[in-house]
């Protein structure tokens, strides 16, 4: 029956079928509201308070998805976020999100939802051939099929990444919704919001803690919401619940976080979480964000996360149809779905016996098959009572169908259920509930390095000892009956208040009537099918990476000992669930194959986070513009409006170069270029790093910083400097001019600026907090606009200066303080073009009226704005370096020719000692030198390496690379600098530059000269 | 993410600081010399512990000192912080600095003016 409804599900596209599976009444669904949604192309109807999964099984759905590398079909495992198999991709568009757990998936008018890993279709998936192929995908099989040939491996890694991986992405990358992240402190953060995390919450709540109390699921509860045969103080669960979240919710210093799910578990207390806001709406409010980052400190934590149901692996039992017990029993009493008629509980614990009774009261056939021989205890007793039959010392050892599980073999196995020890028999059902007990969620107690201790009783690893301040408490510690797990979250909640250094209020537990049960599961850790080891249908350990019971067995015979070879190895326990629902079932075969204990194997370490959390709620609002700030002139505004290109220098946006009409990069560039050396061009240096220096140490403190002489500087006198680390290379250079007796103003690369002020501030705190030193960023106070060309000095006078420029009042490197249009201005004589050139220092806010200003004086003499490409090229022109272009934190100041400025009588300076090291002074060491090329016009590109010989057999003996190369107008041909092997003994050489193309750049090493050498031209 | 009490600005978020290597590593005075194995030992060799470790950090992202931190490389715990220039006050600080190879070395012998004191002793010798 089941699988004639779902063909036709599938043949009526438009029609939305009746929920067939639907109960009566009852569950937590509103049935006053029912909802619409598609899924993969079939409308479908649900009722509000569904997931995605409750109302596809209400729908007779139980196919969703095919699994990751033999393309079985697939349905819905469980009921949280455990679920391995039924992962969908969410939305359209730029909206869609892959990989989301049907089961966490809030049903909302018009739900959009995709099966995922099916091609191309979830009922007829060319892919399941690979399950036919089965002996050829054994554990590893990846590493053992794509070894050879090596260069395969791109075309290897094309179809795989093609047939493997889980879901896709959205088509289109840019996310329309808004994230937020948020900061938050609290007393006491409760990670889970069952019985246990609820107590405790009030509890510490009542001790007078900030609480913070987070679960995953739309109500708090856990799974107390899918009992019906609980009562607390008399009251339904939901009732009690109620209660409880009410008052909590009158407490100002409680935040309920539903929707909200603990990710990770980081470093002295620090949490992540990822809290739903709008996900579950049909059409959210625009002023909320789609999902928030919450970023927790926490004095302490209570981690309530619950526990996990573990499968049986049995042959075929990843059908869908097969479903964990207890799972099943929230479908029904939860959101009143009954996912089966003839079903089978196949149990190795007595909760199953719950779910028995549960099917049983939905009016389902059951039939109960145990594993256990010896059975006792009340539920079997009430199961018995009510009619159902009970098979002890069984066990389901093979469940077949083809898309959906259409009968089971049953047959008596041995105590371990390992052996059948008689001939099966058949019988057709269309659910089998399985339980092989429980597993506490011991993942955030992992991520936070606590330790765990195995259980034999419980046959579980649960919390031992804890690394941070925290607590466990309920399930997620092992205390798996209600009525102890209340009591554990009330004593957690009481302790942790009292560590937070609160006085623990007087609470008393609630009464609990709850079935008497055992938790004790019977060790059955892989089911007999009577075929040989390793044969008969497969047994899946991990569903969501298709791990079966012989690829452990495998793994453990190729020498895989150690559980974290076996986890890398066959891929158990990874990917998006981190082996919720398989860690322990997987160890428990490994340990057996390798005849060990289980607490010997020991586990894996659970990783973050705990399910997949969204990047955009990761990135928050630090996307696009927001993720970097970016830094403008105050003449910003000039440049665009002349049409500038712009380039990032760090954050700063500089003009790049201003083209007119029809103008190329390079007529542009040449133009710019050509106009500084004829009549004189403006640049906007307001970006270059400035710092205040005071203080009485101040001239000392430069000594030290610096390579040359600061202690006779004179005022108003500018010199340039070279800062070496104390490995003696280069690390940044400027100009720093002194002021006064106690005061200079140093300038730093634009891109060194921040770097520079920590260098200087780390000395001066860590190695000579004696100097009475005063530092100040002053790179934004100021807006600078350099002149230079010949007739830098009669623009200035037209633009009125009140100073005499004559070279004898203001010679080359000093600084004069004067007014221009009457507001009042540093120049600085400098020239980092070799021509006459003023550094016009002004206010900030002042920037764009002096440019502007310059702008209209300098219209006579052609004054022409350039950008920071011609400055390279003039520079370059002119030999001076760029650190980070010509330097890489391996250059000294000897490798760039420039020895003279490396005082040899100061005491000391950082670098110093380093510089006198043998290897410093070897001759092969790179050296900076110019290139001029053969072919004049052909410019070398920047990186290109040089090599003596151009016809060596590769791989070739390299010198050394370009690092900056332009054409110069000025010259009339290409120029270029390099760093090269012995370049000084190279001089007057040639060297070949090798393209990729084949083709060779002759270049003849010169001097990196090029233009004025003798440097005439400075005083214009 | 750890939970650094700032000196002047209280605890912070470690993203808040930026960590400066191991403490305690004194630059030799230009007056002593050293070859290059010993300078070496100053400027290139950095110890990487499991265990307590002496470390220098600055509030980059606030108030921009830097002081000293003893921190457990495995356990993560901070067990003091105490101002640049001193030395660990705790019991296990102490015994960290005390423990490090580095005090033997030439390197930080040289940090120190040794000539003058050694010249003193000679003369009441």
């Amino acid at each position: 029956m089941t699988k004639s409804v779902m063909t036709r599900a599938g043949l009526f596209t438009r029609a939305a079928p009746q929920q067939l599976s639907r109960s009566a009444g009852g569950g937590r669904i509103d049935r006053s509201k029912p909802v619409s949604f598609t899924f993969d192309g079939c409308s479908y109807r649900g009722y509000e308070g569904d997931t995605l999964a409750s109302a596809l099984l209400a729908n007779n759905v139980h196919l969703v998805g095919r699994s990751f590398k033999y393309h079985r079909p697939r349905g819905i495992l469980a009921a949280g976020s455990e679920e391995p198999n039924a992962l969908v991709r969410v939305g359209r568009g730029a909206r869609a999100e892959p990989n989301l757990r049907a089961t966490q998936v809030e049903l909302h008018e018009g739900l959009y939802a995709e099966s995922q890993n099916r091609f191309p279709s979830l009922k007829f998936d060319v892919g399941a051939i690979n399950s036919a192929l089965q002996s050829f995908f054994p554990a590893g099989f990846y590493y053992k099929t794509f070894m050879w040939p090596a260069s395969m491996w791109m075309t290897y890694e094309h179809v795989i990444r093609h047939a493997a991986g889980l879901g896709r992405v959205a088509d289109e990358h840019d996310d329309p919704d808004r994230y937020e992240r948020i900061h938050a402190h609290c007393d006491v953060l409760v990670a889970g919001g069952g019985v246990a995390g609820l107590m405790a919450a009030l509890q510490a709540a009542r001790s007078g803690a900030r609480v913070i109390l987070a679960d995953e699921q739309n109500e708090f509860g856990g799974w107390l919401l899918g009992e019906a045969d609980v009562t607390i103080d008399g009251d339904t669960p939901a009732g009690w619940i109620a209660g409880v979240v009410a008052e909590l919710a009158a407490i100002d210093d409680v935040t309920l976080l539903p929707r909200t799910t603990v990710f990770g578990y980081m470093d002295h207390n620090y949490l992540t979480l990822t809290e739903r806001v709008t996900d579950h709406m049909a059409s959210p409010p625009a002023h909320l964000p789609r999902q928030r980052l919450w970023k927790v400190r926490a004095t302490q934590t209570i981690l309530a996360q619950g526990a996990h149901e573990r499968p049986l692996v049995f042959s075929g039992n990843d059908l869908p149809g097969v479903m964990l017990a207890g799972a099943v029993r929230t479908y029904i009493n939860r959101y009143g779905v009954v996912p089966g008629n003839r079903t089978v509980v196949f149990t190795n614990n007595d909760d199953a016996y719950r779910t028995a009774l549960a099917l049983d009261s939905a009016g389902a056939h059951v039939l109960v098959v145990d594993l256990r021989r010896d059975l006792r205890g009340e539920l079997v007793k009430s199961v018995r009572a009510a009619g159902i039959e009970v098979l002890s010392g069984h066990a389901v050892t093979i469940a077949s169908g083809t898309q959906h599980l259409a009968r089971v073999q049953i047959a008596p196995v041995n105590e371990g259920g390992s052996t059948v020890l008689d001939d099966p028999f058949h019988m057709d059902c269309d659910l089998l509930a399985m339980s092989g007990g429980l597993s506490p969620a011991v993942h955030l107690h992992s991520q936070a390095r606590g330790k765990l201790g195995w259980d034999d009783r419980l046959l579980c690893f649960k919390p031992t000892t804890v690394h941070e301040a925290s607590f466990n408490a309920g399930a997620g510690n092992g205390v798996f009956d209600t009525e102890k797990a209340i009591a554990d979250g009330l004593k957690a909640g009481g302790a942790a208040a009292k560590a937070a250094g609160l006085t623990v209020s007087d609470t008393e537990a609630p009464a609990i009537e709850a079935p008497n049960q055992s938790w004790r599961p019977l060790a059955a850790w892989k089911i007999g099918n009577g075929y040989g080891p390793g044969q008969g249908p497969k047994a899946f350990v991990d569903f969501q990476n298709d791990v079966t019971a012989s690829d452990v067995g495998l793994a453990a015979r190729e020498g895989y000992q150690s559980v974290e070879h076996l986890k890398r190895y066959t891929t158990l326990g990874m990917a998006t669930d981190q082996g919720k629902t398989s860690n322990i079932n997987g160890l428990a075969i490994l340990a057996d194959a390798l005849g060990r204990e289980i607490p010997e194997v020991g586990t894996t370490t659970f990783r973050m986070p705990y399910t997949p959390a969204s990047i955009g709620a990761i990135a928050g609002r630090d996307i696009g513009t927001l993720f970097d700030p970016t830094r403008l002139t105050r003449m910003d505004e000039w440049h665009r409006a002349n049409g500038a290109t712009f380039e990032h220098v760090g954050q700063w946006m500089r003009a790049w170069y201003y083209p007119k009409d029809g103008e190329t990069m390079q007529d542009a560039v040449n133009r710019e270029v050509l106009a500084a050396r004829t009549t004189a061009g403006i640049l906007d240096a307001s970006t270059l790093g400035k710092i205040d220096i005071r203080g009485p140490d101040a001239a000392e403190f430069l000594n030290r910083l610096y390579t040359n002489s600061w202690l006779k500087l004179g005022i108003g006198k500018c010199r340039y400097g070279l800062m070496l680390k104390d490995d003696g290379m280069v690390m940044d250079d400027g100009v720093t001019t002194r002021l006064g007796e106690n005061h200079f103003h140093m300038t730093t690369t634009t891109g060194g600026a921040a770097g520079v002020l920590d260098w200087m501030e780390e000395w001066l705190q860590t190695e000579w907090p004696d100097l009475k030193v005063y530092l100040t960023s002053v790179t934004e106070e100021w807006s600078v606009a350099t002149l230079s060309g010949p007739n830098a000095a009669k623009i200035l006078q037209a633009a009125g200066i009140d100073i005499s420029l004559d070279t004898a009042d203001f010679p080359f490197m000093s600084m004069r303080e004067a007014h221009i249009a009457g507001l009042p201005v540093r120049v600085f004589r400098i020239s980092f073009t070799g021509e006459l050139s003023y550094e016009i220092n002004i206010r900030a806010r002042h920037g764009l009226a002096l440019w502007t200003h310059l702008m209209a004086a300098g219209e006579a003499f052609g004054l022409t704005p350039y950008g920071t490409e011609a400055m390279h090229v003039l520079r370059a022109e002119k030999g001076f370096i760029i650190v980070g272009q010509e330097t890489d934190g391996s250059v000294t100041p000897q490798d760039l020719g420039m020895d003279w400025i490396v005082s040899k009588v100061k005491p000391d300076f950082i670098g110093k000692r380093a510089l006198e090291r043998a290897s410093m002074a070897m001759e092969d060491r790179k050296q900076l030198v110019g290139l001029r090329t053969r072919d004049r016009r052909r410019v070398i590109p920047e990186g290109a390496h040089a090599v003596l010989d151009p016809n060596e057999e590769m791989p070739m003996t390299m010198l050394g690379q370009v690092t900056s190369s332009y054409y110069s107008p000025n010259i009339g041909g290409s120029i270029a600098m390099a760093m090269l092997k012995g370049g000084r003994a190279l001089m007057g050489g040639t060297v070949y530059l090798p393209m990729l193309d084949g083709d060779v750049i002759e270049a003849e090493v010169v001097e990196p000269m090029f233009f004025d050498p003798k440097g005439e031209r400075i005083n214009g | 993410m750890l939970l650094i009490t700032c000196p002047h600005c209280g605890p912070r978020d470690e993203s808040e600081f930026s960590c400066g290597g191991e403490a305690h590593i004194a630059r030799p005075l230009a007056e002593n010399n050293l070859t290059d194995a010993e300078f070496a030992d100053y400027l290139f060799l950095r110890d990487n512990p499991k265990g307590l470790f002496l470390e220098r950090w600055r509030h980059a992202a606030g108030c921009r000192r830097w002081f000293n931190m003893a921190r457990d490389t495995v356990t993560h715990e901070i067990v003091e912080i105490y101002p640049m220039g001193s030395g660990p006050a705790s019991q296990a600080g102490k015994a960290a600095h005390a423990a490090s190879w580095r005090r033997d070395t030439a390197a930080e012998a040289a940090a120190k003016p040794a000539p003058k004191a050694r010249a003193k002793k000679e003369q009441v010798s």
